[in-house]
Formats: C-alpha cells, structure tokens, sequence
C-alpha cells in the first residue's frame, strides 16, 4: 500500500533556524495519525508543506504519491483546515456551503447539508456571529464535503471549550467512521488525541522524534524502576528514552523489543502521554536541531 | 437501531483514568451488561458509527472491541446490519443476585458507621475475596 504521506530528509528553514529538519516519515493509509508536540516543534510546518503552502529546503516529501500542491486534481484529493480555521466572516453558513460547491468539481451538498443540521448550525447564520466550536465544525464541514482521500487539520480543537472540543471530535469520528479516508490532525494536547488517533508522531525541536501504530508504541515502550545501575549496561535491544537517578534508584523508560526479564526491574506499562511526555524531554535534553546552544530554562 | 421501548439497549463510556485501554473498557462493559442480565440473546450492541459519535473514539477502537467480543463467541457481527448478542454470561445464578444485593448493600451501610471508608472497604473485601478463593483452591 501506498504511504499517504512519504517524507525523506524533509527539512524546512527560516534564516539561520531550522523549522523542521532531517523528517523521514512514512504514513500508512486508513489511519487517523496524531501528530503531537509542544508548540514550536515543527508540526504546522509538516503538515504545510503537506498540502503544498510551503517548499522544502531539503529532502522531498510525497503526499498520496505525488508531489504536493502539483495541480488541482492533487488539490482535489486533499482536504485542509489551517489552524485558525478560516471563513467568509460576512458570509452566511449556507453560502460557504454554496461556494464550496461552485469551488469543488467532487462537492458532496446533500452530505455537507446533512452534517450542518447535524451539528445545529443555522444556515442562515453569518460565519463571523459563531461560536468557535461552530466555527470549528462548519471549516471541517466544508474540508469533508469535498471527498478529500486525505483530511489535514492543524491544531482544530485547540481553542475550543472541553465540551465544543468533545463535539468537534464527536463529528470527526463519525465521519471517519463513513468515509474511507486518511487524517492527519496535530495537537499539542496527547489528551485530546488519545482516543482519537491509531497511529502516533511524537514531533520536538523540529524533528520527528518516533512514529507507530498507537498500540505498537505502547506494546514497546516500558517504565523500569529499581536499584541504582548504569542505563549503558542494559542488554542489547532496550533504549533508554528517559532516565532519572536518586543515590539508591534509577527509574528508566525504555523502549525494547521484547519482554523484560531481568528480575531486579518493577516493569510497568506506559500511558500514551508519559510515552509522549518522555520522548519530548529527551528531545529538550538533547537541545534544538540547529545545534546551537541555547538556554532551556 | 435495536431498541427496547425506544431506547438502546446499551450505551458505552469511557474513563480516562482507569488505565484500562478504550478498547478493553468497552469489551468488560459488555462482559458486564452480559452478567447482569441487562444484554439478552439476540439484542444488537450499538453499531461502530452510533459508539463511535457517542464516544469520539476511533472507530477502530469499537472494531477492536467487538472482534474480540465475537472471538469470545459472545456476538455475531451480521454484515450490513450489526453486531448481535448469541450468548449470555448470565445463568441460573442471576435469580440469586437480587438477595445478595441486599445483603451486600446491608453490609456496606454497617462497614461505614463502623467508620471504614471507601479505601479500606474496598481493600477488606479484596483481602477477604483473595484467602476464601486461596481457601477453596487448597
């Protein structure tokens, strides 16, 4: 099968600093894929350079097997929703819907007009008087009605309420769970991710820090505690991700291939956000992709 | 939608914080409803799209789930229409259940005033639970 998207030594610069570098990713179709960092690390830059708003400055990246942003077939394919969810302020939701139609040759209306009965909005409404969980839910309306194979959406819940989060999230799945398709959506928040998303991208200083299949990464990843020990005398096969030391203990989070057998460990499974939490502040320790010294405190 | 006076048989949710992955949260629920008695042979659990905008999960979350209800020959998924229950967990015992709510119900109003909180209720009955199934294993 083919990737959805496909990077290789992917980076982006802005002057001196790189915004995104050394990226070699490989997405599998069919999956909903949590792209999560702090804020900084990288992940808008991925994901414009996605759908063809920004060029590289190294490598190459694929989306659905083609070069992003080649032509408006390619456009077609691929739905977009920017992080501040941007409208017609003046236009009422009914003609957002009607311009998506002149707009788009694939438009689905009895579908688009479907989903905004669904979620309460008035068609008559002006886009600039909704609330922004409306607002929210009329852009991923829009982005769906035009049968993208690919759904991009960077950072859609975060500036929305817990309960404008649950609903947008709500709308999401739901249309996942019709449409055969592939989204990509980015979060600083692994919280609202957690249930969401199958396949996870852990992105810090501008680099992909580990990617997988949700359950994968959590099936490789363990939390050892027990006496003091060097982490460099660990068999073959367990990566230190993080470590911390007290005189008497260590507390290692590990990735390994298999089971831990050494009996002197307490092994626990890892949640998906201390999984997250321990690769970005690996990220922090081992400091920005420019390699510049730089003060992190 | 199967329906019992208009209402779904069963509805999921979920706890953040149980530490129990989504997936396994929603096979004990229906485990559970199973035992209870609330599930019978031949209701319909909700379908992936009604779990899934109920919850906001994934919907292979819900597929998970229900292959591993069906592996357990608890369901039967019917393509195009649903998932089914074909068994019950719930037997001959269930008649008892009633009674033994009450007891227990009785017992806990005694353990508080006794001045027990939830904690320690909870880790008596567990000690208690653990050497009677040691009891009866020797």
């Amino acid at each position: 099968m083919t990737a959805v998207v496909a990077a290789d030594g992917l980076g982006k610069q802005y002057g001196r600093r790189w915004a995104l570098a050394d990226c070699t990713l490989r997405i599998p179709p069919g999956r909903v894929v949590g792209l999560v960092g702090p804020n900084g690390a990288g992940k808008t830059t991925l994901l414009r350079l996605a759908v063809g708003l920004l060029r590289p400055t190294a490598g190459t990246i694929e989306v659905l097997g083609r070069a992003p942003g080649d032509d408006a077939g390619q456009l077609g394919r691929i739905g977009f929703v920017a992080q501040d969810t941007p409208l017609y302020p003046a236009l009422p939701v009914a003609d957002h819907l009607r311009l998506g139609g002149w707009l788009n040759p694939r438009w689905d209306d009895e579908m688009a007009r479907r989903r905004i009965a669904q979620v309460g909005l008035d068609p008559r409404q002006r886009a600039g008087k909704l609330s922004g969980g409306q607002r929210a839910q009329l852009a991923l309306t829009l982005a769906m009605a035009k049968r993208p194979e690919l759904l991009i959406l960077d950072e859609p819940v975060a500036s929305l309420d817990p309960l404008a989060r649950r609903e947008f999230l709500q709308l999401l799945m739901s249309i996942v769970a019709e449409a055969e398709l592939s989204v990509v959506l980015s979060s600083h928040l692994v919280g609202d991710l957690e249930r969401v998303c199958d396949y996870l991208v852990v992105m810090a200083a501008s680099r992909v820090q580990v990617a997988g299949e949700v359950d994968q990464l959590l099936a490789a990843h363990r939390r050892l505690a027990g006496p003091r020990r060097d982490p460099r005398t660990l068999p073959a096969g367990q990566e230190v991700i993080e470590e911390s030391h007290t005189d008497v203990q260590s507390t290692l989070v590990v990735r390994c291939g298999g089971p831990v057998l050494d009996p002197a460990w307490t092994v626990e499974e890892l949640s998906l956000e201390d999984l997250v939490l321990a690769y970005m502040s690996r990220a922090r320790e081992q400091g920005p992709a420019d390699g510049k010294l730089s003060v992190l405190r | 939608m199967d329906t019992r006076n208009g209402c779904p048989v069963i509805e999921f949710h979920l706890d953040a914080r149980s530490g129990v992955s989504p997936y396994q949260q929603i096979v004990q629920q229906v485990r559970q409803a199973l035992r209870l008695g609330l599930l019978h042979e031949g209701d319909q659990l909700p379908t992936v799209k009604e779990a899934v905008e109920r919850l906001a999960v994934n919907p292979n979350t819900v597929l998970k789930a229900y292959k591993e209800l069906e592996h357990a020959g608890l369901v039967a998924a019917r393509p195009g229409i649903g998932t089914f229950v074909t068994r019950t967990l719930s037997d001959a015992s269930l008649a008892a259940h009633g009674p033994l709510r009450q007891e227990l119900g009785r017992w806990l109003a005694k353990a508080r005033r006794a001045g027990l909180d939830d904690e320690s209720i909870e880790a008596l009955f567990r000690d208690v639970f653990r050497s009677s199934a040691a009891e009866g294993v020797a």
